[in-house]
């Protein structure tokens, strides 16, 4: 029985192998060549090796570009960096500021000889990337207030906490950014702007909060009853109760949950594509309306659809040793 | 648990009630003056008035430019409901069938659930969806030189056309007609939505089998049932208790998540609102609608899921 679905399973493959490795391989057209590929009946990977350097980079000023590539090799190594458990100490936080500093200074120049490039003009990876790591830099410390404020003995505390987050939660992520990109510029007073970056950012970061607020929760109630009693009985106060005696415990089990939420949130940055920001998705679609190379954007988002398998395939893999 | 003493308690949400309050005025009073100052007149009235632009698609409502946008919003909404309804069920079929070919005793067949739930899951919808919306119409031929897998089954970069009981779909001109129609939107949302939740759905449905007790399965195997019946007979009745609570939030997720709609040009309510913000201006309200009716949704998903759940709780 085994055998013959073993068999026929292996059948289906190659029935389905075949013709995919003939289109994306066998007949593939390499060179950045627009005729040949319309002429070719395969895949055209000309467009991407042609298209690579928008798509990665969008519009920063093509003679900088090696300023977002460095910025993107740097802010990938903080994230590996961090993945270490050996760096899991204080000065952490200071190579991230020290590593941010920098990779401000390469984005924007303005200074030792760099020419000034307005975040406007940021595009591509570099774009996904930051928009991921600030918006988790900055929700996840607020996910922690919200959900110790869940779980909190005042009723009003509590009660706007979990509005807070059952609202967000119980809303697509698209009415956020709607909300971030044609309601905030009514809420400031007059006069006031924010660029459509930091607005988008916003949105993200209201988003991010709710959903970690509700993984830090799931590692708080896995924490005993007996550890906060017997915190309480040391004469600790609230906060280093849950400074130093629940929240390392509740965060260390929240690890593998937080880092598939982590991925969550990095394939969710593409929805700013929506709302006009310049992301990796965003390059991939706008490189697709050259009129010279319109059609292959089964080629495109194929590509597309590796970069983001790459980082986020790297991240589950990571939150898996952490099972055990 | 554990409160900081009384008093302070009570200072404690005093102040954020009172900070609240604060930034709530504070935004509203903005909100008031910047309305004024555009000569936005908020409120709901706008949606009495004439839409003017047509909606390639919708199901048992008729819309025609000349109705209201509330009508027309009634159209997005009824748009987003069918293919949520339609993509939940076709997730939950998937999902079983892989997370169940996770566990075969085949490993082939297991490989190939495992590649699958590992390359879904790990790629942002959007792009996904854009991916099936290229191939079906840059890699689907015209419907001259449609695909036929399927006596009465069309496949072309038109849409997707079958034989229904108003008549059987016939090359007239340039397109197909008689019989019904999937849209290339319409068909590149659903399968996106139900292929991309199925990913989630299979983990699901494997943590619950594998949160079936060991025993359960050896006696099964004990009074004689083949491996097939007892896992569909013994094991699973047991592993829905698991299982339904996680799929809950995958349907609820499925619904969100069909308002990427509004990216690949399916009129579904948010794409539907958002024209609607483009054309009257009014961001708050539509912004609002669209905020309303996602949380009536999830929250009448939610009921549904927790009745059913108590229907196969253990009594």
């Amino acid at each position: 029985m085994s055998r013959v679905l073993t068999v026929a399973l292996t059948l289906l493959v190659l029935l389905a192998a075949i013709p995919f490795v003939q289109w994306a391989v066998v007949n593939a057209v390499w060179q950045p060549d627009a005729p040949a590929c319309r002429a070719a009946h395969g895949a055209c990977w000309g467009f991407i090796v042609e298209k690579h350097r928008f798509i990665l980079f969008g519009t920063y000023p093509y003679d900088e570009q090696w300023r977002p590539a460095t910025a993107t090799l740097l802010l990938i190594g903080l994230w590996v960096f961090s993945a270490f458990r050996a760096n899991w100490k204080p000065r952490l936080a200071l190579v991230w500021i020290a590593g941010l500093a920098i990779i401000g200074v390469l984005m924007w120049g303005g200074v030792l000889g760099m020419r000034y490039v307005e975040n406007e003009r940021w595009g591509g990876l570099i774009l996904t990337l930051l928009l991921t790591t600030f918006g988790l830099a900055i929700a996840f410390p607020l996910s922690i207030l919200f959900a110790l404020g869940r779980r909190s003995g005042m009723p009003v505390i509590r009660a706007l906490c979990v509005g807070y987050i059952e609202l967000v939660r119980g809303v697509p992520l698209i009415s956020l950014l709607f909300m971030a990109s044609v309601m905030l510029p009514l809420f400031l007073p007059g006069g006031w702007t924010l660029d459509k970056l930091l607005r988008a950012q916003i949105a993200m970061i209201l988003f991010a909060t709710a959903y970690l607020a509700e993984v830090v929760r799931g590692g708080l109630q896995a924490i005993p009853r007996h550890q906060y009693e017997s915190s309480a009985a040391l004469g600790l106060g609230y906060s280093s109760q849950m400074a130093f005696v629940i929240l390392p415990q509740a965060l260390r089990i929240a690890v593998p949950p937080l880092v598939n939420t982590f991925i969550g949130f990095f394939k969710d940055t593409s929805l700013v594509l929506i709302i006009g920001l310049f992301d990796l998705l965003s390059t991939v679609k706008v490189s697709l309306t050259d009129p010279k190379w319109t059609g292959f954007g089964v080629e495109a988002y194929l590509f597309a659809a590796l970069v983001y398998f790459a980082f986020c395939f790297a991240m589950s893999r990571y939150s898996r040793r952490f099972e055990h | 648990m554990l409160a900081p003493g009384k008093g302070r308690a009570v200072a404690y949400q005093a102040l954020a009630l009172a900070a609240l309050v604060l930034a709530g005025w504070f935004l509203i009073s903005n909100t008031a003056a910047n309305l004024e100052a555009r000569r936005i007149a908020s409120g709901f009235g706008f949606l009495g008035r004439e839409a003017g632009f047509e909606i390639g698609e919708s199901f048992f409502l008729r819309y025609g430019a000349a109705d209201s946008y509330w009508h027309a919003l009634a159209i997005g909404l009824t748009n987003t409901l069918a293919v949520a309804a339609i993509g939940i069920v076709a997730a939950t079929l998937l999902g079983f069938l892989i997370g169940l070919a996770h566990l075969a005793r085949n490993a082939l067949l297991r490989g190939i659930a495992t590649a699958y739930v590992e390359f879904l899951r790990n790629v942002p919808l959007l792009v996904q969806l854009f991916f099936w919306y290229a191939l079906i119409t840059e890699g689907l031929p015209l419907p001259r030189e449609a695909l036929e897998p399927l006596p009465g089954f069309f496949l072309s970069n038109r849409g997707i056309f079958f034989p229904s009981f108003s008549g059987v779909p016939e090359l007239q001109g340039f397109n197909f007609a008689g019989g019904a129609a999937l849209s290339p939107e319409f068909a590149a949302l659903l399968v996106g939505l139900a292929t991309y939740t199925a990913a989630f759905i299979a983990e699901i449905v494997r943590a619950g089998i594998l949160a079936v007790s060991r025993g359960q399965r050896d006696a099964a195997q004990a009074i004689g049932l083949a491996r097939w019946q007892a896992t569909r007979l013994v094991i699973l009745p047991q592993a829905l208790r698991a299982i339904v609570p996680p799929l809950t939030s995958q349907y609820l997720n499925l619904t969100k998540n069909s308002s990427l709609a509004v990216a690949i040009g399916y009129p579904d309510l948010v794409s539907i609102a958002n024209t609607t913000i483009n054309q009257t201006g009014q961001a708050i309200e539509g912004v609002t609608i669209i905020m309303a009716v996602f949380l009536t949704i999830s929250l009448s998903i939610s009921a549904l899921m927790n009745w059913y759940n108590a229907t196969i709780a253990i009594r």
